[in-house]
């Protein structure tokens, strides 16, 4: 595997990463960094990983042109790469199956997981049901209201769902309520983080599961163009999409990336997720990143219409890419978000997840700053029938 | 130079009993009722006080702490109020701060540990700080002459024990077991069982923490360890008592009780 970045020792990228947890933690921290360390190198699992893909998955996901779409954004040429057509409906999928075969690796029998949106729970209990393991995720009781269908998918997969009642009651908080848990059962338990943030091997671990997207979308996009994207672009939460695409193409400096964070209401409003964009270096959940946090180090509330955007932190090699210039980051508001998912729904029948619209505003913006000339690849991560709901509060549609 | 906490140990090792310590977030119930609240544990008995930095995000506390965080976070509780507590308290008991690691790196390392030593405190226990983040922490605590307060577990490795051991000063934290901290109804044989596994690797105090709430279950441990830490026992009777003052009378009977213990036979 690629290691272009900084330092991997103790999974650290540049001084952000590393490990921020009790020490009761540590031990099965090293068996999972180990039997990642093994399956990477391991023929036999990747094989299995890789037929699980191609008949369970639906991989190598297509790219789609969007032309129409494209009218709207400067006229660039605009790619997605569709995520959306994976079983169960995003990248999550990617890192869960990988991480559920580690777990059957490691001889544990019960997964837990945290979810905002729901999709990286609902991808959770769909590999359980699919492995034979027991699946407990834990989602914030706001989120359990706002998302109340992936609630009910996930119980239909055979799941148990257990909603958090402290602190925000929101992402944030299951995270908080999953370690806990974690802690506790760690002998049987594995806990299944969804995306690259956590206390290392997390973030290397989760990147290697989505790093498939970059590497598909590379051979796809030579054999399209004969050419590499002059952009890349995707929806960051905790950046697991996003540094998924990004990753293979860190060595290809002509290629700019750019990821696009939740602005909420707007940064200057304080009421956002755009945590790189507006926020300051900090340790929450295990690893040393950029955080929104006041004068005391508190974490403060994130806000987005995006659930799966809201949250207070980001992966750590998004830091160290922002401070050494090689990622861009920037933050799209609410407004900007659903303008760009009503325009991709209308002008190419394709309903994209709220999160996923975030990157697709950052595409018209970027498109219309460097015109008809330009390549755009844009991490198209989910789709949006989780969101029908708020789409159509948001756009006046009767229910 | 010895610390007041390590002073303390080295009187209660002589007098062959376990040192007593009580824990609270500062800003729980309210600022002023904190300290009342720790004076009176002092005045019950107990050795030495753990004052709590009450954080958003507390992974390793159980349901009854974070209560009492987020009540103190309500308060406006941050730094300063944190350092005033430990001030009033470190005058008439050995005194340390419990964190996680965040605010202490928010504040700035070296002006935390600078402030912390200006108020009277002894050093700092830091439950989510790996040996392999201490760097900084390291330098900055030999420059104030602090304790660096480790916690480890029943599932650390004895090769880890050696190497989190090495870097402790002051006692080891020994949580006594794999979980989260609260009140339980008995003391886990893991607890004995990691003290133990301790005293193989490091002559420093130890002292058990993690569930302990009853003067029995006091009285057990201090046969094996060196020092008891009581916390969400504490925090419950505040919770639970109608007014500050009841409240404070219940945690000052409490203190008695289990301090009547520790007396090694
Ligand atoms: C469709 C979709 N895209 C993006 C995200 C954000 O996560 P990440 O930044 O880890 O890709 C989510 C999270 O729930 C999601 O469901």
């Amino acid at each position: 595997m690629s290691t272009t970045l900084d330092s991997q020792i103790l999974g650290h990228f540049g001084p952000y990463g590393g490990r921020f947890v009790p020490e009761a933690l540590i031990g099965a921290l090293d068996e999972l960094a180990l039997a990642h360390e093994v399956a990477l190198a391991d023929p036999i699992f990747q094989a299995e990983l890789a037929e699980l893909h191609k008949t369970y998955t639906g991989r190598p996901s297509i790219i789609t042109e969007v032309k129409r779409f494209a009218d709207h954004a400067g006229g660039a040429r605009i790619f997605l790469k569709r995520e959306d057509l994976n079983h169960t409906g995003s990248h999550k999928i990617n890192n869960v199956l990988g991480q559920a075969l580690l777990t059957k690796r490691m001889g544990k029998k019960r997964i837990i997981a945290e979810t905002g949106a729901g999709q990286h729970g609902v991808a959770s209990a769909t590999a359980a049901a699919l492995m034979g393991l027991e699946c407990v995720v834990y989602m914030g009781e706001e989120d359990t209201k706002r998302q109340s269908l992936n609630v009910a998918r996930m119980k239909l997969l055979g799941a148990e769902v257990i909603p958090v009642t402290q602190g925000s009651r929101t992402l944030k908080d299951a995270i908080n309520e999953a370690m806990r848990d974690w802690v506790t059962n760690v002998d049987t338990t594995h806990y299944l983080l969804g995306t690259v943030a956590g206390p290392h091997p997390f973030p290397t671990m989760v990147r290697d599961f989505h790093r498939i997207i970059g590497v598909e979308a590379r051979g796809q996009m030579l054999e399209l163009l004969g050419r590499l994207p002059d952009v890349i672009l995707a929806c960051v939460g905790g950046g697991s999409n996003a540094i998924g695409i990004f990753h293979p193409f860190i060595d290809d400096k002509e290629v700019r990336l750019v990821g696009l964070e939740a602005g909420g209401s707007g940064v200057e409003t304080g009421l956002h997720a755009a945590t790189i964009s507006g926020g300051s270096p900090g340790v929450l959940h295990g690893t040393r990143s950029y955080v929104l946090q006041d004068a005391n180090g508190q974490t403060i509330e994130s806000h987005s219409i995006s659930a799966g955007l809201d949250y207070p932190g980001v992966g750590p090699e998004h830091a160290y890419l922002h401070d050494i210039g090689r990622a861009e980051y920037r933050p799209i508001t609410d407004a900007q978000a659903m303008e760009a998912f009503g325009l991709m729904s209308r002008t190419e029948g394709i309903i994209p997840a709220i999160e996923t619209a975030h990157a697709l505003a950052g595409a018209m913006q970027i498109g219309r700053e460097l015109g008809p000339e330009a390549v755009l690849l844009v991490n198209f991560s989910g789709r949006g029938d989780k969101d029908v709901q708020t789409a159509a509060q948001y756009f006046g549609i009767p229910l | 130079m010895s610390t007041p906490l390590e002073l303390l140990f080295a009187k209660t090792r002589s007098e062959n009993r376990a040192a007593l310590i009580g824990y609270l977030p500062a800003g729980f119930p309210t600022q002023q009722g904190c300290i009342a609240a720790l004076t009176a544990m002092v005045e019950g008995g107990v050795d030495a006080i753990e004052i709590g930095y009450p954080y958003s995000d507390p992974v390793m506390d159980g349901p009854v702490i974070q209560a009492a965080a987020e009540t103190s976070l309500k308060n406006g509780t941050g730094a300063h109020e944190v350092m005033e507590t430990l001030s009033a308290i470190s005058k008439i008991a050995p005194s340390v701060v419990m964190t996680y690691w965040n605010p202490i790196e928010r504040y700035g390392v070296d002006r935390f540990l600078a402030d912390l030593k200006s108020n009277g405190g002894s050093g700092v226990i830091t439950p989510d700080l790996t040996v392999e983040e201490s760097a900084t922490w390291l330098t900055s605590s030999l420059v104030h002459e602090t304790n660096r307060i480790y916690v480890v577990a029943p599932s650390t490795s004895a090769e880890r024990l050696r190497l989190v051991t090495s870097a402790t000063s002051g006692f080891v934290y020994a949580a006594s077991l794999m979980g989260v901290t609260g009140t339980r109804t008995s003391i886990s044989s893991s607890a004995q069982e990691l003290v133990g596994r301790l005293r193989e690797v490091t002559e420093l105090p130890i002292a058990v923490g993690l569930g302990v709430s009853t003067p029995d279950q006091a009285r057990e441990v201090a046969q094996y360890a060196d020092g008891v830490i009581v916390g969400s026992a504490f925090i419950r009777l505040l919770q639970e008592s109608a007014t500050l003052s009841e409240g404070v009378e219940k945690v000052r009977a409490l203190a008695q009780q289990l301090s009547s213990g520790l007396q090694r036979s």
